[in-house]
């Protein structure tokens, strides 16, 4: 009886976790549709008659369509990038022996504890000289080098790849390059997946990389855009257009999270590969 | 005797196919390394040298490069108003990371208790890492809306609860403005820390926790004696990054007070909007990027600490 009680108790507390993380999102789509007088004036969860008006301030002001391709532009290739490389420099740390391997380690764990703003003014100068100023290049390639994935990665690698089934593959006959597609991936792979997908959020939410390097509005990824807001005068007298803006750059979120948080559980069941 | 040598021969080839073999399957690591390593070279390292370079020289972003010494260092350490902006940095960090690890904790010990069999991980794990899917700049500007002093949701909200009577202005006042950052923080990263935390206690075999039950081990026993040893390295990593993160703090203090100098009071700026101010409103580069190196060493001290702090536990 008192383990029921106190599973009630767990329940009740976790139910009230959930809507503490669901009601922030809930209030901003019931504004949205609200105009900013209600909102003002009164508190309710029961959707108004505004979207319409709200749309239609929201859109006269920018164009967050162009802002979501110019993000997913970016995020993409980034975390495809990412993802294939550093798996496979974390498979080359954890497996071969060869010259400059401890070096390399240890030189990514330095990196680990560098941030990364330690070195935003030298990159801006590097990206000027470049002539890469407002071009995507600067947000995409270095997505190659992630030094804290690899080094998770490679923890990950030597707790989970069976050395011998390597082993097996070389006495097959298989090259090195083919192993690592057709044995280590698939193995890497729920490891992959979760830090995949917290690369694309890290890439995705991306603003004070952007910030700097981004001159044109038309070029203005996602939060950029919606950062805009502050300093806009016109659209900050209608708070429900505000909450449609917001509500707009996460919808798509929203979406791919249907999708995504059953990858991110399942990645995670498999994650626990058991011996 | 001529197949005696043949057979020799062949043996030696064998020999050198092998090692030749041997040979090659290490070295293919330098091709696989090498993306990185380019890569890393130009957009990680070459950055972090050229920003120290700059930090000697009182460079304006354009024109020639005159060298300064340490007058910019000492100038940074000089200035209260860092010391503020580090001190403002730590103190939001520190109620985040106490709430955003104390909640994941807790999370991952209910939902791996044997005797309980909390149902629903998925849809709850799923909610619970919601917040951070969203971008920080629509956080920061949804938060920024909802809780307005004056025609904010929040506080329209708390008053038909019957709370309180008259709207509080949360960001405006010193007192609870850097804790409704925290809180924003810990309501964004709690569920990505439980993921990790979860996602350490499945790789642990379910027997040990039953084994353990079998023999009497309590919740308390089970927990300090298996779940936090085997934790320790998921842990330390997310304390890390969580640390190396929480120091970089920059766009939700940024956009909810509406500029670098962090109102209310100057209690939202945070050491980076700091360094922005300085690196790209004023373009006071070489300054700036002596900013930027103080604030590593502080990041390498902390680190350091915590790395010691970990394995030393390890060792008892």
């Amino acid at each position: 009886m008192a383990t029921k009680i106190k599973k009630g108790i767990i329940y009740l507390a976790l139910l009230i976790l959930a809507a503490t993380c669901l009601l922030p999102f809930l209030l901003m789509v019931v504004n949205s549709t609200r105009s900013g007088r209600e909102i003002m004036t009164s508190f309710t969860l029961i959707p108004g008659k505004s979207l319409k008006d709200n749309l239609n301030i929201v859109f006269d002001y920018f164009n967050l369509f162009r802002g979501f391709f110019n993000s997913v532009k970016v995020a993409v290739p980034a975390t495809i990038l990412t993802a294939y490389f550093s798996a496979l420099t974390a498979y080359a740390l954890a497996i071969y022996k060869f010259r400059g391997r401890g070096l390399l380690f240890g030189i990514i764990v330095v990196f680990l504890m560098i941030p990364g703003q330690l070195g935003l003014i030298g990159f801006y100068n590097l990206v000027s000289k470049l002539k890469l100023v407002d071009s995507y290049i600067p947000l995409i390639i270095p997505a190659i080098a992630s030094p804290g994935i690899v080094f998770f990665l490679r923890q990950y690698v030597i707790s989970v790849l069976p050395r011998t089934l390597l082993e097996a593959a070389r006495i097959d006959g298989a090259g090195e390059l083919r192993i690592f597609h057709k044995i280590v991936l698939p193995i890497l792979s729920p490891g992959i997946a979760t830090i995949s997908i917290g690369a694309f959020i890290g890439n995705w939410n991306s603003y004070l990389v952007p910030l700097i390097l981004l001159n044109t509005p038309s070029k203005f990824t996602l939060p950029v855009m919606v950062a805009s807001l502050n300093s806009s005068t016109d659209i900050t007298r209608n708070q429900g257009a505000i909450y449609l803006s917001i509500t707009i750059s996460v919808i798509p979120i929203l979406i791919v999270f249907a999708f995504c948080s059953k990858y991110i559980i399942s990645s995670i069941s498999y994650g626990s590969i058991k011996e | 005797m001529v197949l005696h040598f043949w057979a020799y021969q062949r043996g030696q080839v064998m020999n050198s196919v092998k090692k030749v073999k041997k040979r090659n399957i290490n070295n293919v690591a330098y091709l696989f390394v090498l993306p990185f390593v380019i890569v890393f070279l130009v957009f990680n390292v070459y950055p972090v040298l050229r920003t120290l370079q700059l930090s000697f020289t009182s460079y304006k972003g354009y024109g020639k490069i005159d060298y300064i010494g340490f007058a910019n260092y000492i100038r940074v350490l000089k200035d209260k108003f860092f010391w503020r902006a580090l001190g403002n940095t730590a103190n939001i960090w520190g109620v985040n990371i106490i709430v955003q690890l104390g909640l994941a904790l807790l999370l991952t010990i209910v939902f791996n208790d044997i005797k309980y069999r909390i149902k629903g991980l998925s849809i709850f794990r799923a909610i619970f890492y919601l917040p951070n899917l969203i971008a920080t700049t629509s956080v920061a500007f949804l938060f920024k809306t909802l809780m307005d002093w004056r025609f904010g949701t929040f506080n329209q909200l708390l008053i038909k609860l019957g709370l309180i009577d008259t709207p509080v202005d949360w960001l405006g006042s010193t007192k609870t403005a850097p804790y409704v950052i925290s809180m924003i923080g810990a309501w964004m990263w709690f569920g990505n820390s439980f993921i990790l935390l979860m996602a350490g206690v499945q790789g642990i075999s379910r027997d040990y926790f039953e084994a353990a039950t079998i023999d009497g081990a309590g919740r308390w026993k089970i927990f300090t004696k298996i779940t936090m040893p085997l934790l320790r390295p998921i842990l330390l990593y997310v304390t890390v990054t969580s640390a190396i993160g929480g120091i970089q703090m920059f766009d939700i203090p940024f956009l909810v007070s509406g500029g670098t100098m962090g109102n209310p009071s100057g209690k939202l700026q945070t050491a980076i909007m700091y360094l922005y101010k300085f690196g790209f409103e004023t373009y006071q580069v070489g300054y700036a990027s002596a900013v930027a190196y103080i604030i590593f060493l502080i990041i390498l001290v902390v680190s350091i600490l915590q790395f010691r702090l970990y394995t030393r536990k390890e060792d008892r």
